[in-house]
Order: structure tokens, then C-alpha cells, then sequence
């Protein structure tokens, strides 16, 4: 057959057969013993031309309710906000996307510059010292920051709030595991951290305490009194945040915190069902030489210019095999390129916009429910989600919604039984005051 | 090149300008004062940069232009599999209906990414002759992890908690050992034979009743084809153990071989590498898993299932290891791999391998005679080379490989796998013409000339790129990890 992605014609066939010395690439294949040869064709769909696949695959896309033509309100770990258009322009240069981890120094300086940027852009939010290079995502670097305590302190018992997200709860279970490691869950009471639960908790061989910031509800965590419990008995203090409202809120790192975690999906990064996203991970100094994954570092090349290279990679899978601090190797590059991109568009002015209007319109969306009669389930300070009790399933309210053209929240009776009928609502700055006056009379109405 | 520094992009910083735009608030202002506590509300901003739309736009135009990829030039990095990225799957990727939809939408709402999943999950299925997939994780090394601990959970399940040992050949990625130990496990060596495949004597001397499991390229990292796999099937799977297959080499062998019929109970694919991914710089990749039924159990939840024409995620699942991940993978990235699949077809999938070996093998023979060809028998999609007789001269194989920057090539992987010594890698796909695969060989037979006649050129190489070689030892002993303003 024929096809566009593959070269080889018969005239190069026959001279390479012939350099080789073999009548037929079969001899190529003999090596694969008889019994395990396969046999016939593949059981795979069959091939679809250009236009033939573009209609298809628009065929599929189409069965979906995207968060373009219909108003999102959903949020709990993905979020819609806006995406410059530049992003998408610089993470289609295709010097970037086609190229692999940056192994060969001179001639991967963009990617390399464009990482040192990144780590320093995420400690600048944060307010730690030192950020890797990305992460799968936000949970799976949060489940790291577990293992990296349990090896730091030498201690076994990971103390998490059930404040924090449920998938990401559930992805530290499976990875302590692994390492035999025990996870206990804390409480939250009031939408936050039971903080009496978590210092009855805390005993000797607790290698950590991890909080959302905000958390799973939007509530905004005490992290000041978190710190000194987790710090009362030489554990880790692991904070997972929403980098975007640090663009409003004090940063972990100036609480304290040793390891601060999260998702730069607000930044740059489409929902796409969940993945790819980009986790962060940043460190205090002390912590550097611990950090699993990539980092980049600056350093000068033989005439003195200045230049970037992997750095520190005697952590690493490649170098360390079993003993390496994590078997991470694939990293998120190109999102965390996208997050620059976002990160930078915004710039030190507009972080701190978006995030204000997100949590403006988040607050007019409350206050507006209370003034339709519906119950806040909770009233500490929030960022840009909060709980509402309604009186239906959230499932046949979202129902309902989503023949108007809107996305409802989050059903948090999933996870949490005793918020049945309870919804998560987030509210960025893409929601106008319009669609937000909409969301309330229609769950106003629900009542 | 440009060999001027590309300043960073906080040094190109101005106060005021901007690079964003955000409608006015139509709401209410509100004081954050009144809405947050004062010792949660941020008092210094992050020195984020200030620059306007097109300074941004040249700055990474300009770190892009400093930057080799697949579409830059060939790049033959063994192991890594890179080949063309097609463009349909960057177009398709970005559909509002596939990269604008929430994970925790109502599940009649995302029912066709629904439908590209299970149909993914199938194909996938059928490659690799698996009873069925998962495609919950981020990566190789993810899902090298997460078979582990399947493994593990199977061996729990039947009461057997001794299985502490998973077994890694001495060619292994490192990702290899690294997963073991977080799943859990000790690694223990078998060693490979002087023909570079695993060495049978040494293979049965290692298996015991303590034995979880052994992990296995095949073809192995030296582009070699495991042909006693039968054999090593049956020493394992009597000690009670199972076979993990690591698919970063699934290239070579589509449509030929299937790990499931070879006997391996646990496969990962990197779609990334085979699937057209594409490699995005580092990542993001997809790393699917698939299992033979007697672990299908221990599958990630949620699991995707079918019934009555609905897609559905099963999330009953007692004995699952839990999630790996959030949510569903990497989604994007499994569009991308399942547009691939569905524009080569079966006949496609099976003549990509088929050209892949074909142009791996035209180059070793190309090359033998200018390096040390340390395996004689036919490769698959990839093969090594070493460059002992260049040592010899003072030529190292770091060396040839920055040369062969100047050359406008990416350099083969070098230095592994860790037993040949002074090994380059070489894999180029095969999407590369033949002319392109001689143009490279003809450079890398020059090189070796070089080494004979001017050896100083390829050990001052690079000469033609942005920058010469780096200090890696300084940068590793005081590490600079982010821009700090001067003072």
C-alpha cells in the first residue's frame, strides 16, 4: 500500500534488500519464533482517508456538550478560564512539539530556556525556592510529595484532609501503597481541615500533612494554624494550590510550607476531559536534591555564554535506576510551555485581575443565591467555588441545566454523603453577570 | 545560527505593559478586604513578566528557532521512536468537542469521547493481543508502575505476599527498576548473553518462588528480538510468576508478533512513541495498560464499559488497585494516537513495522564497517553501534555526537543501553526516506574519518549551534534552577 507517512518506494526496497543481502524483509522477521508469528491481519478499524477521518473524528467530537457552546459552572480541579490566543500559536511551533525531552543541550536551548522559565514563574507564585519542571498533573504530584516526606522524614503516615480533592485522595491511597506507606484521612469540618481531628492525628510517625488551598469546597484553609500542627511533631507540611488564586492569595511558601503542589490547567491549559494538565512541584532549598522529575538549571557554555541544561540528574530513573527518587521520565513539557505562555500574557497585572474577578463574580454568585433562598453550606472565605444545598438530585438538576445550555456543578453526594443534594458551583471570569443571573433563577427555581 | 543570548523573558520585562485582555467586571466591584481574611490576601505580587503580545510572540519564536524537532530534522534517538507527528492529529486534538469538555461532565453529555476511548481501548487491544486496555496512565513509566502493582494485587489476592521480586535484564530502561521499586519491589539483574539477549542459565538461576514478575523489551533495547521468549515465558510462569511487557518498542513488531501471544500477561504502550503522540519537548505522553483476563480485576477504576450502545464508567470494581491518576489519562493525547491508528489501518500498522526494521537494518549494514557492529544478527527497528575504534584515537562517542550536531541531525541515543561500551543507539523510523538515511550515514562515515585524520574537529564539536558545550559539573555543584532579578 501507499501512504503519505511512509516513504519507501519500490526501487529503495529493492536497493536496501540489496545492501542488506536478502531476497525479502521477511528474513528480517525469522528471528520471531513460528509459534508466535501472527498471522492474518490485525483486528484493528480500517483506514480512513484525510477527509474520510475528519468527518469521522468531527462525527465523535460532535456527540459532546463542550464548554464553548454551552456555559460551564462545573469546576472541582479543571476549570474554565480564558486562553490567550498566543498560547496555542507558540505550542504549535513545531520545534517544540516534535522535539523530546531536552537530552542534547545545544540544540534544545528553547526548550531549556522556556523550562528555567517555567520553574521560576511557578516559584515566584508559590513563594518557594525551587520548582521541578512539571508533573503528570496536580494529584500524581501530590501522591510524589507523600513519598518524597515518607523518604525525607523516614516516617510512614501520610495525614490527609478529606478537604482535598477525592480523585486526589484516591491516587495517594494507590501510590502509598506501593511503598507500604498508611494514609490517614482527616475530617473537615464547616468545609475546612478539622483541625482538632488533624493535631489528634498527628503522632511520631506522621512523615506529613497534606492541605488544599483552597480546598476541594473553595474554602480558603487556615494554613498558618496547619503549619504549626504539622510542624509540631518535624513532619512535612505539603500544600496542594490552585496557582491562579495565589495571584490574590498569600502563597503556601510564606506559611511555611516544604512542598507545594498543583495543576497549571488555570493557566493556558484546555479541560480536555481530564488530561493532559500540567502539575507543578516546587520545594523549599533544602528539599532541591529530593525533587523527582526534570530540572533545568543555568550554567555557561565554553566561551562564557550563558546556557541551560537538565541539571541535578543524579536523582533520576535514567542515572539512578532503583534507587532513583521517582521512575518519573515523561514530564508535561509542552503544557507547561502552554502555562508559561498563559503566565506571561497575563503578566504580574493580569494574574492578579483574573484571579480578583474570579473571586468577584464568584461572591455576586453567592450573595445572589442567598438572595434567592438557598442555603450556602458553607460560610468561611472562598476563592471562585462554593456549595449550595438544593432540594432535587444534583444529577436531574444538571439535567434539566443542560437542555438550556449550561453545564451545572459538581454533585458532591458522590463523594461525600452527607452532601447529598449539595453542588459545587465554580464561577471564573468567563461567567457574565447574565449567565450567572440565569444559573440562579433556574436552581432558585428548582427549589 | 544566531549565536546571540536570548535574553529571558523577565529580563524584557517593562512596568505596564501588558500581554492580556479581559473584559470589564460586570458585577458588583467588591473589596477583597471584605471577602478575604487580611493575612490570606497576598501583599507582594509574583514578578510575573510584563511584556506585550507580540514581544511574547518573538521571544518564543526566537526559543523555538533554538530548538531541533522531528519536523527540524531527522532525529534518531534510539528507544524514543521519533517519527513524523502527523498534523490531522494536532487538528483533531483541539475539536471544541474533544479539548473542551470536563471530565465530571454528566456522562450522557461526553458520550462520542466516550466512544473514541472504548474504540482506542479495543484496537489497542488487538495490537497487542491483550484481553483488555486501560488508558488511565500519564505515561511509560506511569504504566510500568501501575502494571506492577497489579501484578502485585494479583499475587495478594491469591495469598501469595512473598512474590517481593521483580526481575529487570541488565539492557532495561532505567524506568525499569525505578517503577519496581515505587510499586514496591526489589530488582533484581539477569544478565544478558554474549549474543545480547537475556541469558536463559541466568534467567532460571534468578527465578524463585519469591519472583512477582519479570519486565521485558522485546526487542530489547539493543534492537535485538527476544527469540527464546517462549522458553522464557514458561521458566517464569512455572515459578508462578508474571511477564511485563515494557511496549516503548512496540514499533517494530505491529502486525508480526503480540506480546499476548508471546505469553506476557501485562502490557504498556507509549503512545507517544509508536502512536504518533506526539513528544511535546519531554511529554505529555499516554501510557495505556493492557492485561490478560486473570488480572482484568485489578484494573485502575473507573473502568470504561459498554452496554445497550451507552458508554459507561464502571466504577464498582472491589478488587481494582485503585486510581492512578485523575480522571480518565491523557486524554488529548489518545485522540491524537487513536486518529493515527484509524489513518494507517491494519495493513498500515503492520507495513510501519515492516519499514521501520527494513530501514533500521539498511543502516547497520551502512555502518558496520566504520564502527564496531557489536551484534551481527539482523535487527529489528533499531540497533547499536559502538565506538570503541574512535576511543582508541581519542574520539569518544560524546564527541561524534556533538559533531554530528553540526551536521543539523539530532545525535542517536548515546551511552545506553549500559552494556556496550561507548554505545550509540539508533533508531530512524520509518518515516524517514532513504535518501535522508544515507545523507546521515554518509555524515556518520565521515565523522569517523574525521576521528582518523582531524580528530580536534569532532572533539571541539559543536561548532554551528547557538551555544558550545556546557559546563554540566557547575551547573550540577551550585545550581542556578531560576531567574533571580539583580539586585
Amino acid at each position: 500500500m501507499k501512504h503519505r507517512y511512509l516513504p519507501m518506494t519500490e526501487q529503495d526496497r529493492k536497493e536496501m534488500l540489496e545492501t542488506i543481502g536478502i531476497n525479502s524483509t521477511e528474513e528480517l522477521f525469522a528471528d520471531i519464533p513460528e509459534s508466535v508469528r501472527f498471522k492474518g491481519e490485525l483486528n484493528v478499524e480500517k483506514q480512513l482517508f484525510e477527509p474520510e477521518l475528519i468527518k469521522y473524528m468531527s462525527s465523535l467530537a460532535n456527540k459532546n456538550d463542550n464548554m464553548l457552546e454551552n456555559v460551564s459552572f462545573l469546576g472541582a480541579g479543571v476549570y474554565d478560564h480564558a486562553i490567550p490566543s498566543v498560547v496555542d500559536h507558540v505550542i504549535r511551533r513545531s520545534e517544540f512539539y516534535t522535539a523530546y525531552t531536552p537530552y542534547q543541550p545545544e540544540i534544545s536551548q528553547g526548550e531549556l530556556q522556556a523550562i528555567f522559565e517555567f520553574q521560576t514563574m511557578i516559584c515566584e507564585l508559590t513563594g518557594m525556592e525551587v520548582a521541578n519542571s512539571s508533573m503528570y498533573d496536580g494529584p500524581t504530584a501530590l501522591a510524589e510529595a507523600g513519598l518524597l516526606s515518607a523518604g525525607q522524614t523516614r516516617k510512614n503516615k501520610i495525614l490527609v484532609s478529606k478537604a482535598v480533592h477525592p480523585e486526589s485522595r484516591a491516587v495517594i491511597q494507590t501510590y502509598a501503597k506501593g511503598q507500604h506507606l498508611e494514609v490517614v484521612e482527616i475530617d473537615a469540618e464547616g468545609g475546612k481541615t478539622n483541625l482538632e481531628a488533624l493535631e489528634q492525628a498527628m503522632d511520631e510517625e506522621t512523615a506529613c500533612v497534606m492541605v488544599q488551598y483552597p480546598n476541594f469546597f473553595g474554602q480558603i484553609e487556615d494554613l498558618d494554624k496547619v503549619e504549626k500542627i504539622a510542624h509540631s511533631q518535624k513532619s512535612m507540611f505539603v500544600v496542594s494550590a490552585n496557582p491562579l488564586s495565589l495571584g490574590l492569595l498569600t502563597p503556601p511558601g510564606q506559611f511555611g510550607a516544604d512542598i507545594v503542589v498543583g495543576d497549571a490547567q488555570p493557566f493556558g491549559i484546555p479541560a480536555q476531559f481530564g488530561g493532559p494538565h500540567c502539575g507543578y512541584f516546587a520545594v523549599t532549598k533544602k528539599l532541591m536534591r529530593k525533587v523527582p522529575g526534570r530540572l533545568v538549571g543555568q550554567t555557561t557554555d565554553e566561551e562564557g555564554r550563558r546556557g541551560f541544561v537538565l541539571t541535578l540528574q543524579a536523582r533520576e530513573q535514567h542515572i539512578r535506576r532503583d534507587k532513583a527518587t521517582s521512575n518519573i521520565c515523561s514530564n508535561q513539557a509542552l503544557n507547561a510551555l502552554a502555562s508559561s505562555v498563559a503566565m506571561s500574557a497575563l503578566g504580574k497585572t493580569g494574574v492578579k485581575v483574573m484571579a480578583k474577578q474570579n473571586l468577584t463574580k464568584a461572591h455576586y454568585a453567592s450573595n445572589e443565591f442567598k438572595k434567592a433562598g438557598l442555603e450556602l453550606v458553607y460560610e468561611g472565605p472562598f476563592f471562585n467555588e462554593f456549595v449550595v444545598r438544593l432540594a432535587k438530585p444534583v444529577k436531574e438538576v444538571n439535567q434539566n441545566l443542560i437542555s438550556k445550555g449550561i453545564i451545572g456543578g459538581y454533585n458532591l453526594g458522590r463523594n461525600y454523603p452527607e452532601l447529598e443534594n449539595c453542588m459545587l458551583i465554580a464561577v471564573t471570569e468567563q461567567r457574565t453577570k447574565a449567565e450567572i443571573d440565569t444559573l440562579v433563577a433556574e436552581l432558585g427555581g428548582a427549589q | 545560527m544566531n549565536k546571540q543570548d536570548q535574553p529571558l523573558i523577565f529580563e524584557m520585562s517593562t512596568p505596564g505593559r501588558i500581554g492580556f485582555s479581559l473584559p470589564e467586571l460586570d458585577v458588583p466591584e467588591m473589596e477583597t478586604e471584605e471577602l478575604i481574611p487580611e493575612q490570606f490576601i497576598r501583599k507582594e505580587e509574583p514578578d510575573l513578566p510584563e511584556v506585550s503580545e507580540l514581544q511574547l510572540m518573538r521571544h518564543y519564536t526566537a526559543l523555538s528557532k533554538r530548538n531541533h524537532g522531528v519536523d527540524s530534522g531527522f532525529y534518531p534517538l534510539g528507544s524514543c521512536t521519533m517519527k513524523y507527528n502527523p498534523k490531522i492529529n494536532e487538528d483533531v486534538a483541539r475539536y471544541p468537542g474533544f479539548a473542551f469538555i470536563h471530565p465530571l461532565q454528566e456522562e450522557d453529555q461526553v458520550q462520542g469521547a466516550m466512544e473514541m476511548m472504548y474504540n482506542l481501548q479495543e484496537n489497542l487491544a488487538y495490537i497487542t493481543g491483550m484481553d483488555e486496555v486501560t488508558l488511565q496512565p500519564a505515561a511509560g513509566a506511569h504504566g510500568e508502575w501501575t502494571g506492577l502493582m497489579m501484578i502485585r494485587a494479583f499475587h495478594e489476592a491469591n495469598g501469595d505476599f512473598n512474590r517481593t521480586k521483580v526481575i529487570v535484564p541488565d539492557s532495561a530502561h532505567g524506568t525499569n527498576p525505578a517503577s519496581a521499586t515505587v510499586a514496591g519491589f526489589e530488582s533484581v539483574t539477569v544478565k544478558s548473553h554474549e549474543d545480547g539477549l537475556v541469558d536463559l542459565e541466568d534467567l532460571k538461576r534468578v527465578v524463585d518462588e519469591n519472583t512477582a514478575a519479570l519486565m521485558l523489551t522485546n526487542p530489547n533495547t539493543l534492537g535485538l528480538f527476544e527469540e527464546h521468549i517462549v522458553e522464557m515465558a514458561k521458566i517464569v510462569h512455572e515459578a508462578g510468576g508474571k511477564l511485563y511487557y515494557d511496549g516503548a518498542n512496540m514499533n517494530a513488531i505491529m502486525g508480526f508478533a503480540r506480546p499476548g501471544d508471546m505469553g506476557f500477561d501485562v502490557v504498556h504502550l507509549n503512545l507517544h512513541k509508536t502512536f504518533t503522540g506526539p513528544h511535546g519537548g519531554g511529554g505529555p505522553g499516554s501510557g495505556p495498560v493492557g492485561v490478560k483476563a486473570d488480572l482484568i480485576p485489578y484494573l485502575p477504576k473507573p473502568v470504561l464499559v459498554k452496554k445497550d450502545d451507552k458508554f459507561h464508567f464502571d466504577y464498582d470494581r472491589p478488587q481494582s488497585i485503585g486510581r492512578v491518576k485523575p480522571f480518565y489519562g491523557n486524554f488529548g493525547i489518545n485522540v491524537r494516537a487513536y486518529t493515527y491508528i484509524r489513518t494507517m489501518g491494519p495493513e498500515g500498522l503492520k507495513q510501519v513495522s515492516e519499514n521501520a526494521v527494513l530501514n533500521a537494518n539498511y543502516m547497520m549494514r551502512r555502518l558496520q564497517d566504520a564502527f564496531v557492529l557489536p551484534y551481527q544478527q539482523h535487527c529489528k527497528h533499531e540497533f547499536v553501534i559502538s565506538g570503541k575504534k574512535q576511543k582508541k584515537l581519542g574520539v569518544r562517542t560524546l564527541d561524534m555526537a556533538k559533531r554530528i550536531l553540526d551536521f543539523g541531525y539530532h545525535p542517536p541515543t548515546i551511552y545506553f543501553p549500559l552494556n556496550v561500551e561507548e554505545c550509540m543507539m539508533i533508531e530512524p523510523t520509518e518515516t524517514e526516506s532513504k535518501e535522508t538515511l544515507d545523507e546521515f550515514c554518509d555524515v556518520l562515515i565521515q565523522i569517523a574519518k574525521e576521528a582518523e585524520e582531524n580528530p580536534e574537529i569532532v572533539q571541539e564539536a559543536p561548532h554551528t549551534t547557538v551555544v558550545s558545550r556546557l559546563d554540566e559539573t557547575t551547573a550540577a555543584r551550585k545550581p542556578i534552577l531560576r531567574y533571580q532579578k539583580e539586585q
